[in-house]
Order: C-alpha cells, then structure tokens, then sequence
C-alpha cells in the first residue's frame, strides 16, 4: 500500500530521515519504533504529504506522492501526534467538517459515516460536547475518528497512545487491532511493548536509519542468545545457586534476592539455559527433590526494550 | 468550490462560536452609530441656523447636501474604524492554525492551497460586510427623512467593499508568516497605519515621491469613492492589492511544505 525508496529528509545540515526503504503491506500494522527525535513523525509527514523530501520517492496506494498529492491524501486518514481538533467545535460537527475536506460530499454519506466511527471509537456519550471540554483520552479518540472518517484504505498514526492512562491504552490497543482488517495500518511509537503487542511487523528506527526490520517475534528470536527463566523459591540454603548452576544446561545463574532480608522471604534467580530443549521440568523436579518451595516459574522472553538497546548498542560500536 | 465553502463556513462558525464576532461588530456599530448621530445632530443645528439667518436676512434659502455634509464622512469613518478592527478579524486565519497543529490536519487533506486560502480570505470578508451591512439603516432613515443622492451611498459601499478586501487580504497574508496571532494583528495594524499616514505625506506637494507615496496610500485612494467618484484607478489599486496579498499567502503556506 506505502512504497517507501531511499527517503531522505534533511533540515539544513541535519539528516532527520537518513536513506531509508520500506513498503506497507495489505491489511497489515506496521510498527515504526525509535525513541523521541528518530525521524518517525518526520517520515510520516512525508508519506502524508505535509512535508517535502529532499530526496527518494513515496508511492501510495499506486500513486506517487510528489506527483498526485489530492490522490494520495484521499487514500490516507492520518492521526498527528497532537490530535489536530479545533477546540470550539462540537464532535460532531468538528468529525462532519473532517468529513466534508476529505471528500465525502453527499450528506447522507457523511451521516453514516459519522454514526460509524462514533460507535466505533466509543464517542457516543460526547459526541454533542465541545472538544475543548474532552479529556486528553477522549480527544485522542476524536482524532482517530477523524482519520477514519472518509474510510480510507491507509491508516498512519503517530503515537496514538501517547499521553493516555493505562486504561485508556489498552482500549486503543484493541481499537487498532480490529482495525486492522479493513485497513492497512502505519503505527509509530517510542513504547516497546505497545510494538510486540499491536504490531504485525515492526521497523527499528534511530537517527533516520531503519536498524531491522522484521515480525516480533523473529526479532526476538534472532537475538536472543539464550533462554531465560525467572523462579521464585523458598528455603534452599546458600548452596541453592550452586545446585542448580550444576545442572545440565545452565549457563548462568543470577540470584536477584537482596541482601539483609528476613531468612524465610522468596528467593529469585534468573536462570539462563543454551538455546535448544526445554529444561524447565528439569529444574523444577531437581528443585522439589532439594527440598525448596517452588512459588514461581516462568519464562522470561526477552522483552523488546532490551532487543532494542542490543541493536542500538550494536550499531554504536 | 464546495471545499472552499467547507473551510469558509467552518471559519465563519468559529468566529461566533468566539467572542471576536461579537466584540468587533458591537465596537463597530456603537462606535459608528456614535459618528452619525453626532454628524447628523451637526447638520440639522446648522441647517435650522443657516435657514433662520437666510430668513432674517430676507436672502434665498441655501441648499444643504446631506451627501457632502453627513454620508461622505460615514463613509470615512467605516474606514477609519475598520482599519483598526480588521486585524483581529484576519491575525487568527492562519496563526492559529499553525500554532494549535490544525493546519495539519487541513494540508493533509485532499485540498489544493489556493481553495484553503480563498476560504479563510472569504471567511474574513463576509464577517467583514455583516460588519458593516447594519450601517445601511443609516442611509435608510436618511431617505426617510431628506432625499440624499444614492450614487455617492452605492460608490460608497463599492469603494468600502474593495477597501476591506485588500486589508483582509494583506492581513491574512500577515496571518500566514507566524504562529503567533498578537504580532500577526500588530503587524497588520501597523501596516495599514503605514499606508494611511504615507496617504498625509503625500497630500500637499508634487514631488515624485508625494505622488508615490499618494498611489500606495490606501486610504487616498478610498477618498474618491466616498466623493462618488468611481475611477478605475482606484478599483484597480485596490483588487491588485488584494490579489497580490492573497497570492502571496498562497507561496507561503505552499512553502511551509519544504521546510
């Protein structure tokens, strides 16, 4: 749906978009992921012709972005990172106005779309309320019915979590996903998790330069040297770490318990094994022969933040 | 055209959903309602007085123009005053637009610049003229009352019309150069306070840049059209002056595309 080739953006000497290549697929959600200042709402703002390209080329939906600008943006329903709303407006007419400037030009049309992404983006209580009396959530979600106003094929939202209670978040999670089958989804967002958990694919990104690009969970694997299991104990003496460093298997053993607690507290340990088998039955049956309360067993994936310093890290040396 | 419609209405909304309509237009009619009643009072003590003279001293009785006397100088006084209102009108169309990030929203949609712009200028000049359509009552009651000559009232009008075109367009290209809408309003004031003092400078000699100073005046040229005068001259200052504004904001908001 996007076909992104060799973008360049400059700001004077300043390369905010260095080089880089990347296409949206159909129906999918595409995660753009870098810290503040990556070059993510620089990119998007190209795609979605607010800003020029100082060099490289942008198709949407066929048409190219230099070229056909009008078709382009009628392809397109883009949420900013501030939600643009005018603040007098009533969410109505405020969604009605979106309505009318992307194209929809028959009343009724725009009355059907208007019930549609109300109900969609749970508006319905505000929906007569003027925007500058909306919470930070609400409004959010106005600027995401704005973007979806006209149906477009292509959805591009910048940070849409951004600013929300945790609450509010999931709630926007869920929202995006069961978007997804009608559109075709670019995302960005400087929280990891928020990548792993809505993302189909996810493009790194840090200082204008796409670092991998892949599914989440082959980014996981491919970096992982290890696997990790976390377990809580209780009991087991101070030879506890040695036994099970003694097992087959076990490569490190990290006792995370702090020192000068009371003798009869939970004890953790951060086990890692060789890639490969699963040991964890192992473990846990060498654990109950030694005599020790299990409370806890878990394996601990390795989360995207720390994919994300070891790619960052990698690049910097 | 429908979209221009679109942004205009939308503009035109918000400046009620405001108090800046409201305010401008009550400063206005207090102020220019003020200004006839005092000129008008003016004509009807000196008409009563000059008669009763005449009378007395077995002359003709003169004949007063309410045209020259009393029209002539609302006319100038719409001008005088929307010169200082006029830039709250047109300090907002485009700085804040830039400031709160609706812009955005607005240049990423299936717009071209040219209908954005024509729709923010038209929003300003319809506020402009229900500014200024209540002043009509004037003219009405003065028909009812004398019989003033209407050619210089519609001369009048044309001339205020294409007066307030050129402001607006003038302001909203100030509009567009900032985020900020005080020093986009204080700009545009002190612009046409520009022009107007330059229109005094020019009003005694005949050197070349009296004669400069004269043509670029806005409010010499608007002059003309309070007398009654319709001089293409005049018309032709003030369209140029509103296209050259208009096509100028255009380049600027196309050109905050390759910052």
């Amino acid at each position: 749906m996007i076909q992104v080739n060799e973008l360049t953006k400059r700001y004077g000497n300043f390369k905010a978009v260095d080089n880089i290549s990347f296409n949206l697929r159909k129906g999918e959600i595409l995660g753009f992921l870098g810290p503040n200042g990556a070059g993510k709402t620089t990119t998007m703002r190209i795609i979605t012709g607010y800003l020029s390209a100082t060099q490289g080329k942008v198709s949407v939906a066929g048409y190219d972005i230099f070229d056909k600008p009008l078709e382009v943006k009628k392809e397109i329903g883009y949420l900013p990172e501030t939600p643009p709303l005018y603040r007098e407006m009533r969410v109505r007419d405020f969604l009605n106005f979106a309505g009318k400037i992307r194209g929809l030009n028959s009343a009724r049309q725009r009355r059907q779309r208007l019930q549609y992404v109300v109900e969609r983006c749970s508006l319905e209580e505000v929906q007569n309320l003027h925007i500058h009396k909306l919470s930070k959530g609400y409004r959010q979600r106005v600027g995401l019915a704005q973007a979806l106003i006209h149906n477009p094929p292509i959805l591009i939202l910048d940070e849409p979590s951004a600013g929300l209670d945790p609450h509010q978040i999931i709630g926007v999670r869920q929202l995006i996903r069961q978007l997804s089958g009608e559109h075709s989804i670019l995302l960005s967002t400087h929280i990891l998790p928020e990548a792993s958990l809505t993302c189909d694919r996810v493009l790194i990104i840090d200082r204008g330069k796409i670092l991998a690009e892949d599914t989440t969970e082959h980014l996981t694997g491919k970096l992982k040297g290890h696997d990790m299991v976390r377990i809580l104990v209780r009991g087991g003496g101070p030879e506890l770490e040695k036994r099970i460093k003694a097992l087959p298997g076990v490569q490190k053993v990290a006792e995370m318990t702090n020192e000068g607690q009371p003798k009869d507290a939970p004890r953790q340990f951060d086990i890692s094994y060789a890639l490969g088998r699963d040991r964890r039955g192992e473990l846990a049956r060498a654990l109950v022969e030694a005599d020790v309360e299990l409370l806890e067993l878990r394996p601990q994936a390795m989360t995207l933040e720390e994919i994300f310093i070891k790619i960052t890290s990698k690049v910097d040396n | 055209m429908r979209n221009i419609i679109s942004i205009f209405w939308r503009e035109y909304k918000s400046y009620f959903a405001s108090p800046i309509a409201y305010v401008v237009i009550g400063v206005f009619l207090i102020l220019i309602s003020n200004r006839f009643i005092y000129k008008f009072n003016d004509f009807v003590k000196f008409t009563f007085q000059a008669t009763g003279e005449a009378v007395n001293y077995q002359m003709l009785v003169p004949k007063f123009s309410i045209n020259d006397s009393v029209i002539r100088y609302i006319f100038q006084e719409i001008r005088t005053i929307s010169l200082f209102l006029l830039p709250m009108i047109t300090m907002r169309l485009f700085a804040e637009e830039r400031k709160t990030g609706t812009l955005e929203l607005l240049l990423t949609s299936p717009l071209t610049i040219a209908q954005l712009v024509l729709g923010k200028f038209l929003a300003g000049f319809i506020l402009f003229l229900t500014m200024i359509v209540p002043t009509v009552a004037f003219h009405f009651f003065l028909f009812q009352y004398g019989n003033p000559d209407l050619g210089p009232i519609l001369t009048g009008y044309a001339g205020t019309i294409f007066y307030g075109a050129s402001v607006i367009s003038v302001g909203i290209l100030i509009s567009s150069v900032t985020e900020n809408q005080i020093i986009a309003g204080a700009l545009t004031f002190g612009a046409f306070l520009f022009l107007w003092i330059v229109g005094r400078v020019g009003e005694s000699t005949f050197t070349f840049w009296n004669r400069l100073a004269n043509y670029i005046s806005v409010t010499g040229h608007f002059d003309n059209f309070a007398m009654g005068i319709l001089d293409s001259r005049d018309v032709i200052f003030y369209l140029s002056l509103t296209f050259f504004g208009l096509f100028l904001t255009y380049q600027v908001v196309a050109s905050l595309r390759w910052r």
